[in-house]
């Protein structure tokens, strides 16, 4: 660590490389990653916490448990770290880098789409046996309303349900009475996600220049 | 009273006078004669029994009379679907159009019907503009408003001075020959050709369906546009009156200001409106048959009082619609917004197809044709190419600022959408002629541009997008699923700005989301609508609706009457009980033993028993309890489900005020739990994680009069409703030899009267069923049932929540009879479900 950061205009060449963000965009989120960790030199959960804005994000846990899973960090790793450095939080980040579509290859443009669709997959696929299970899907939906008041758990519940059961009759087709449905495959979600544009969505805009932050 | 033969066509469509007035010595003139003598002879003071009233009725007699012709129009071109995929429907309008402006004219000899300013403005554009705010998605509204305005404005401007200013060129190159037009009046008339028709790109555009950052950016532009439209056509017909001498810099910083002041002010306009619907609409549950009546009075009023203060109308309406919308279908009864939805469409449609017929007769006037052909050749050259040239240079800046940059198709598309319309051709037939001397050529050519936009293009746009490979709208059946997943990576977005610090598009939304759910909707929404505004959970709501509207049509066609005669009572229920009563269903849907619900502790008490075999033994043990117990359980239970008050299904009585079908609540609430209970024990379970006891239950609830009446043969007992919905649980049982039902045990109990059970008279054995006949194919009825019900995840997926929910509704039922469980087990009680 300690190198890293005595050199750091190198290593943030590196990183913007290995990412896709500019210099400058690398630049910024280094300032953002000192400030939210204290000028520490890695990011713990708590420091997550600490984010007001995100106080109310109703599931935030998952996608703060995100940073923490060694999946996202794109090195066929598994598990979970309990504190991350500036790279792997910049890792992290570049999922959400808009895609630049013109001049892309179909094929460039699935891989893409499928580099997004895993993220957010891990992110409900939380003991990463490759299924999103009823539980855990469960666990999501449940977080996800439980903001709006007048939507009970047992609503988010039967709510749960009924959309495993549309993945279920979307993937499997007809099911007999005694089969079990293990939960969504990432194939299935693949499946279930195909007309969600995710590769013109799933990013947002990373500032350019440094005045954004104040 | 008059015999009047030569009007006998009126006759036909008589209106029946019968005490008139002859007197008032008013003269009848049927079509321009003179009234005929009153060839009877009789005195003009008397009574007379009929008359015929001809000019009292004239004016809304032609307008009713149009309003029908064109509705005919429609319907005749509808018939030909291969016509209307090829050519759009607005060009064929036009066509029409130019069929009855012939006809027309061959009769009169001169043009009496043409599309005057007045009414196209105060009658036709206001309501396609309100339908179009109210049904505006808001979310990509908002979201591409940057590039919206960009168009809009820009555009808009570059469209009038650009072809103000190139047509003025070319006529001072002298190819127009003697015009008496100066360069205001150029300019004039490239502001009115300027901007883009909301009528018609909505016309065209609805049917090539391209995606809907597209469709926004076309339709939004066209839309907004209007507010420049207008600052730029009063701004050169003050100028071209003021004389070209008076012009000077204070005059154009005021036509800036006065552009600000119009847009700006009819949209504000626009959202006071929408904040007066919305406070209107909290306290109208006393008058809900006329609720719909003011969303369209309120949101017209909007649009005069921008007449009224020179601001952008059509900003005001749009606007109005567009902010009211949430709130408004929040406070409002359900048939209410429905009766919205639907008459919004009625009026936006009809206007369109009076707009585009009515542009087709106006062209049917030698009055107004004054052809010159550079003029009109050149305006069509330069509208075209420099909308080319002004969105492509647009797009070009957007693009700088984009995330996702508009691709060359799109621009193309969107070039090629610039369509002019029926705004074009009111604002030119606004000129005055005294100041404009060639109005009349600048009226034949806006005709000239507007069909060629709307034929031409309108035509080959389907063509082009085809050709191109623009991105079409992918389908639009909702999903939960995908809801689901959109909410999540909504929420996804905006803690991932929020950790890396950006002040995004997420960022802004998620701050205005907060305030308008602090501030907002507690004032503009009344607070038990807030409850429902979950818009997962309406998708929930509306999936489990379908689920059960698709069952009951499944259930008509296998001939149960007992869906055909409770409908209605079907659907109403479901709407009022699904929301009322979803918080209570839920907690039974996947935990077996939670005993959160109300209802969960008598459901457990029949229901504990988790691994189907433990069930069956305790049936084996109890089986030998005596049959009398039974019995007399047994018609509790009956009459618990079957008795109860007189029965109206339908009250024939009217009233203005309300159009309730069925008020009593107790009948409601009785037939809402037996139809629920019928439909919805057939379901299989097709939820993973439920036990098999659990499925088998109702089966078993079926079966219990098997010990009794094995004498009957299932062939002699027909198949019930209930067997037939409850035939995925029983069907096997009945088709394995277990026949008798719960049907046959009622006649063995006495309890026949049909007047008890309406639902199910028809299936005693006395009556046969019209539809034994049909189904008595050798195959056993209840197997038959089985195979023909719908059953697949897709079909009854949804409700299986349901179906576990309306057991704990009718659950003191089987609390009634605790001891019951399992003592009538059936003989051959299926280990596994049939299928």
């Amino acid at each position: 660590m300690g190198a890293l950061f005595s050199a750091p205009d190198d290593h943030f060449q590196d990183l913007s490389e290995k990412t896709g963000f500019s210099p400058e965009q690398i630049q910024i989120l280094h300032k953002r990653f000192k400030q939210l960790s204290n000028d520490e030199d890695s990011l713990r959960r708590d420091d997550f916490n600490n984010i007001t804005d995100l106080a109310c994000n109703p599931i935030r846990t998952q996608i703060i448990e995100a940073f923490f899973d060694k999946r996202n960090y794109r090195q066929n790793a598994v598990g979970s770290v309990e504190e991350i450095s500036f790279e792997q939080f910049v890792i992290v980040m570049s999922h959400f880098l808009p895609v630049p579509l013109h001049n892309m290859t179909e094929e460039q443009r699935e891989r893409m789409r499928r580099e997004k669709l895993r993220f957010l997959f891990n992110m409900h696929d939380t003991d990463n046996d490759g299924t999103i299970t009823l539980e855990e899907y469960k666990h999501v939906v449940e977080e996800l309303l439980s903001r709006s008041g007048a939507i009970g758990k047992e609503t988010a519940k039967g709510i749960a349900d009924a959309a495993m059961l549309e993945v279920a009759s979307i993937t499997v087709g007809r099911m007999n009475p005694d089969d079990f449905y293990e939960g969504i495959t990432f194939d299935h979600f693949l499946k279930i996600l195909k007309d969600i544009e995710i590769e013109t969505k799933m990013h947002i805009r990373f500032q350019n220049n440094a005045c954004a932050l104040c | 009273m008059g015999s009047k033969m030569e009007s006998s066509l009126l006759w036909l469509l008589l209106f029946l006078c019968i005490f008139s007035t002859p007197t008032d010595g008013k003269p009848m003139t049927i079509l321009g004669q003179p009234p005929p003598a009153n060839i009877s002879g009789t005195n003009l003071t008397e009574l007379s029994i009929v008359s015929l009233h001809w000019d009292h009725v004239t004016q809304p007699y032609i307008v009713a009379l149009w309003i029908f012709v064109t509705g005919l129009a429609k319907l005749v071109f509808e018939l030909n679907h291969k016509l209307t995929a090829t050519i759009p429907e607005s060009a064929l309008l036009i066509f029409i159009g130019f069929v009855l402006g012939g006809m027309i004219w061959g009769a009169d000899k001169a043009q009496t019907f043409t599309l005057t300013p007045v009414t196209f403005f105060y009658y036709l554009l206001p309501q396609i503009i309100l339908d179009a705010g109210y049904f505006m998605p808001n979310k990509l509204f908002f979201g591409n408003m940057g590039a919206i305005l960009t168009y809009a404005i820009l555009g808009t401007v570059w469209n009038a001075v650009t072809v103000g200013l190139s047509l003025w060129g070319v006529y001072l190159g002298g190819i127009m020959g003697d015009l008496k037009i100066n360069l205001l009046e150029f300019m004039l008339f490239g502001s009115l050709l300027s901007a883009v028709d909301p009528v018609a790109v909505l016309a065209v555009f609805e049917e090539v369906h391209v995606n809907e950052v597209l469709f926004i950016l076309v339709f939004g532009e066209s839309l907004l546009n209007d507010g420049v439209t207008v600052v730029l056509y009063n701004v050169c017909d003050a100028f071209v009156t003021l004389g070209a001498d008076r012009i000077n810099a204070v005059e154009i910083i005021k036509g800036i200001v006065s552009f600000l002041v119009v847009a700006f002010g009819g949209a504000l306009v626009g959202v006071v409106f929408a904040v007066l619907l919305s406070l209107l609409t909290r306290c109208t549950k006393n008058i809900q048959i006329i609720e719909p009546g003011f969303i369209f009075i309120v949101s017209y009023l909007s649009y005069l009082t921008a007449e009224m203060l020179s601001l952008s109308s059509i900003l005001a309406i749009t606007f109005c619609g567009v902010c009211c919308q949430k709130y408004v279908n929040a406070n409002m009864a359900e048939s209410s917004v429905t009766t919205v939805r639907y008459a919004m469409k009625v009026f936006a449609n009809g206007s369109e197809t009076i707009i585009f017929v009515f542009l087709g007769i106006s062209a049917i006037d030698p009055e107004i044709w004054v052809w010159n052909t550079a003029f009109i050749l050149l305006t069509l050259v330069f509208v075209l190419v420099y909308r080319i040239i002004g969105v492509f240079a647009l797009t070009w800046i957007l693009n700088r600022f984009r995330l996702i940059p508009l691709e060359i198709i799109d621009q193309v598309v969107l070039s090629y959408g610039g369509l002019r319309g029926a705004v074009a051709y009111a604002l030119a037939f606004m000129l005055d002629g005294n100041k404009v001397r060639e109005k009349n050529l600048m009226i034949s050519t806006t005709l000239i541009v507007v069909y060629f936009t709307v034929v031409l293009q309108g035509v080959t746009m389907k063509p082009l997008v085809t050709w191109l490979k623009v991105k079409r709208t992918s389908k639009t059946e909702v999903s939960l699923i995908e809801k689901l997943q959109n909410r999540a990576f909504d929420h996804i977005l905006i803690a991932i700005e929020d950790i890396s610090g950006q002040i995004g598009h997420n960022y802004m939304r998620e701050k205005w989301n907060k305030f308008e759910e602090k501030w907002l909707r507690p004032i503009l929404m009344k607070s038990s609508a807030r409850k429902k505004q979950d818009q997962l959970f309406n998708v929930f709501h509306q999936l489990n609706l379908k689920d059960a509207m698709s069952y009951v049509t499944e259930g008509e066609r296998c001939g149960s009457l007992a869906f055909v005669r409770s409908e209605n009572n079907v659907n109403l229920d479901f709407k009022k009980k699904l929301a009322s009563d979803i918080s209570d269903i839920m907690p039974d849907i996947n935990s077996d033993s939670s005993d959160t619900g109300p209802y969960t502790i008598p459901m457990t008490c029949i229901m504990q028993d988790n691994v189907p075999t433990v069930c069956l033994d305790v049936e084996e043990d109890m089986r030998g309890k005596s049959m009398r117990d039974t019995e007399n359980i047994n018609t509790h239970h009956v009459l618990q489900m079957h008795l109860y008050k007189a029965r109206k299904q339908h009250r024939h009585r009217y009233s203005r005020k309300e159009m309730g079908l069925n008020k009593d609540e107790n009948e409601v609430q009785e037939i809402f739990q037996r139809t629920m209970r019928n439909r919805l024990e057939s379901f299989k379970s097709t939820k993973m994680g439920v036990t098999q006891s659990k499925k088998i239950k109702p089966a078993k609830k079926d079966q219990i009069p098997n010990g009794k009446h094995k004498t009957h043969s299932f062939e002699d007992a027909d198949f019930s409703d209930d067997n037939v919905f409850s035939s995925d649980f029983a069907g096997g049982v009945a088709s394995g030899g277990g026949g008798p039902t719960r049907l046959s045990i009622r006649s063995g109990g006495g309890i026949e009267n049909p007047a008890f059970m309406p639902d199910v008279d028809h299936a005693s054995p006395l009556h046969t069923p019209p539809w034994s006949a049909v189904v008595d194919d050798g195959v056993a009825p209840s197997q038959r049932a089985q195979v023909q019900l719908p059953w697949s995840p897709s079909n009854a997926s949804r409700l299986t929540p349901l179906r576990i929910s309306t057991r704990s509704n009718d659950s003191f039922i089987l609390a009634d009879r605790p001891t019951a469980q399992g003592e009538q087990p059936p003989p051959s009680q299926p280990k596994s479900t049939p299928k």
